[in-house]
């Protein structure tokens, strides 16, 4: 499955880690960051729950970038 | 701007102001110490916040915690030994300049760029009770039929039912010559309606429709990342690291030199100073910025010109390029059969074609429908009777109470009249009117008219030889190329066979190899190929599924137009990379000798960014190459 989110983040180099870091969260197969579109494209693994994987995702950038987003 | 932005920039001019307020107070000693944090904090606290945070959540070495150690360090020096606050201050202050000025810079360009593409449609209009109702172009499904209005975009792909008009397509295309269509015509959706009412029966879903398609691959093109692009992350995740590391050295090793093998004073403050200007100056703003706006310029411009690249990557690719392959029909020719030449021996050449078009009038065959497109007038049935056809030869028929036959040379031979037979490409319809030889028609498929042109552009961008495929007969592909100037041409073959080829030229390229095609049945080529440019992306999902770069109409001068937008791009690219990490490396030798102090530094650091910046937003503009 495929989803895209609105993103809000600052530099290049913060949607970078974000993406990083929303790679290593369960439930995701593979998630990259598109800074300019500031839109974050999302595969997630079969039978994973969005809502909560997307909640971890959105804590763990967080952690990197204290002012990122996540619309979802 | 944005809120937020113009809450920023009122937060730098008020600290600004603040700052040469305190400058302005004759104060000392424990007092002007307290009067400077007004200003520093006011400008640094969220820098300070976020430095704070990333030790805190193990994220260590990124440029908030750059800029807070190393004026925090500037203060402590100020305060212990020169009792100059200003720099530490300046620091923070030029530093929130510069990335307040990012900030707007990557703003513009996306509103930008986003303007370019700006073909969404927002309603679809559906007529209901005689009265037109707005409705979400999502939730129409297929065979409903919306109207219209001039000015409004087309939401849907579909065909005509009712009303003429002409569309503006240069959003999509790039072309700024209105199309005009009529009932009956397919219309893709993102043109512009211009003067006419239409009444539109939708072939797609909205989801499925070309707008959809072009926006989805123009938002998710910078997903395919290009090596620079790698390159930088990767680039910046070691580089900070090493800097930090560095500074470190800088200031404890040579301290500690001096003090033990020299019999110097330690000069700890010195060193210190040093390694904090040298932090400073590392910051890498500038590489990790400019790159991607670069590249997301330039797939913006090259859309904006008709082009569309799937990925950054591709720019690589193209600006490399020195094998260009090309489809023949379709991509270099029209791919549609015209009239190209008449021979009328016994009447005049109108005549010829009058007779010849009426009597393949009721054919289907393509060779018919050139002739009758070639006539253009309407035909009047009553004058043609009798129309028997020969499947594979041609048409006898009665025009006017005489028997008129065309058809090829078989056909002639076979009702046994005289005629001579003519060597050339194409196909040759003979026409014959009782019994007596009244001429020929040639008829064939036409090299579009930029094809001569798109060669010769090849040529003159570095491209060291052009390729021409085709399943075609061997006498017509030789003409068509020597008439274009190809340098190599294959022909009679099978599209295994163009597989098999492009292979072989694969293995001794030097640079990269594009092949060029209209994206119907040669998508295995298209993949297989350094780059796949399919042309016409309006109306075919093929194209624009399995090719890496879609022109929008089918012009082949495009193709060497995207040659030179992608060499432009990575051009700049490569301007910003050298200039930035020269610069910056030119810095940090002056910094860790002792020539640089803190004011270089924030040159180094903002200045070079904004020159970036600047120089990536050129990408934007490739509508002239």
């Amino acid at each position: 499955m495929n989803k895209i989110y609105k993103i809000e983040v600052d530099c290049a180099n913060c949607a970078a880690k974000m993406e990083a870091a929303a790679n290593k969260i369960e439930g995701i197969k593979k998630a990259s960051v598109n800074f300019m579109a500031l839109k974050m494209n999302v595969e997630f693994e079969e039978g994973s729950e969005v809502k909560k994987v997307m909640a971890e995702v959105l804590k763990a950038c967080r952690k990197i970038e204290p002012d990122c987003e996540i619309f979802f | 701007m944005n809120r937020k932005q113009k809450k920023w920039l009122a937060r730098i001019i008020i600290s600004a102001i603040m700052f040469v307020i305190v400058n302005l107070i004759p104060a000392e000693g424990v007092l002007k110490f307290c009067i400077y944090l007004i200003p520093y904090f006011s400008i640094g606290y969220d820098i300070l916040r976020k430095a704070f945070l990333g030790i805190i959540h193990g994220q260590l070495l990124d440029e908030n915690f750059l800029m807070a150690i190393a004026t925090v360090g500037a203060y402590a020096i100020a305060a212990t030994r020169t009792g100059d606050y200003n720099e530490a201050v300046a620091v923070m202050l030029f530093y929130q300049i510069g990335e307040f000025f990012q900030s707007y810079a990557v703003g513009k360009s996306r509103k930008n760029i986003s303007q370019l593409m700006d073909i969404r449609p927002d309603y679809a209009n559906i007529e209901a009770c005689g009265k037109l109702e707005k409705v979400d172009p999502d939730e129409i499904p297929v065979d409903t039929v919306i109207t219209v209005l001039p000015g409004e975009k087309i939401p849907i792909d579909g065909i005509i039912v009712e009303g003429s008009s002409s569309l503006d397509t240069v959003a999509l295309t790039g072309e700024s010559v209105p199309k005009s269509v009529v009932a009956g015509e397919e219309v893709v959706s993102g043109c512009i309606n211009m003067t006419g009412l239409l009444k539109i029966r939708t072939t797609k879903e909205f989801g499925e429709s070309t707008v959809s398609k072009i926006l989805d691959m123009v938002e998710n093109a910078s997903s395919r990342k290009s090596r620079s692009e790698a390159f930088i992350s990767k680039f910046a995740r070691v580089y900070t690291p090493i800097v930090c590391a560095s500074a470190l050295i800088l200031a404890v090793i040579p301290p500690l030199f001096r003090m033990f093998f020299l019999n110097l004073s330690p000069d700890f403050g010195e060193w210190i100073y040093r390694a904090l200007t040298f932090l400073v100056i590392s910051c890498p703003c500038a590489l990790v910025i400019s790159i991607p706006l670069g590249f997301f310029a330039g797939i913006g411009g090259a859309s904006n010109a008709g082009i569309l690249i799937k990925g950054s990557n591709f720019f690589e690719v193209l600006a490399k390029a020195d094998t260009v392959v090309f489809d023949k029909t379709g991509t270099l020719t029209k791919g549609v059969f015209e009239v190209s030449e008449i021979t009328a021996e016994n009447c005049s050449d109108e005549e010829l074609l009058e007779i010849a078009a009426y009597a393949e009038s009721s054919s289907t065959h393509p060779i018919a429908k050139s002739l009758l497109t070639a006539y253009g007038a309407e035909i009047d049935r009553e004058r043609v009777k009798n129309i028997r056809e020969f499947g594979g030869s041609g048409v006898i028929a009665e025009v006017d109470g005489k028997k008129v036959v065309v058809g090829n040379s078989k056909l002639m031979a076979a009702e046994n009249i005289g005629f001579s037979e003519i060597k050339s490409i194409g196909t040759v319809a003979y026409i014959a009117v009782d019994g007596e030889y009244y001429g020929c028609i040639i008829i064939s498929d036409k090299e579009k008219s930029t094809s001569k042109k798109a060669i010769t552009a090849l040529k003159n961008a570095g491209i060291s030889k052009t390729v021409m495929l085709t399943g075609d007969r061997k006498a017509v592909a030789d003409s068509v190329a020597k008439f274009l100037g190809v340098d190599e041409v294959h022909s009679e073959l099978l599209p295994d066979g163009k597989v098999e080829i492009v292979e072989n030229l694969l293995k001794d390229r030097k640079g990269s190899l594009i092949f060029v095609g209209d994206g119907i049945n040669d998508a295995p080529v298209l993949s297989r190929a350094d780059a796949g440019i399919a042309m016409g992306a309006m109306g075919s999902d093929a194209a624009i599924e399995s090719a890496d770069v879609v022109l929008m109409d089918d012009d082949p001068m495009k193709v060497a137009k995207a040659v030179n937008i992608s060499r432009k791009v990575m051009r700049i690219i490569y301007q910003n990379i050298v200039f930035a990490i020269g610069v910056k490396i030119l810095c940090l030798i002056l910094g860790a000798f002792g020539y640089a102090n803190m004011w270089l530094a924030i040159f180094a650091d903002v200045g070079v960014m904004v020159l970036a910046v600047l120089n990536a937003i050129r990408c934007l503009f490739v509508k002239k190459i």
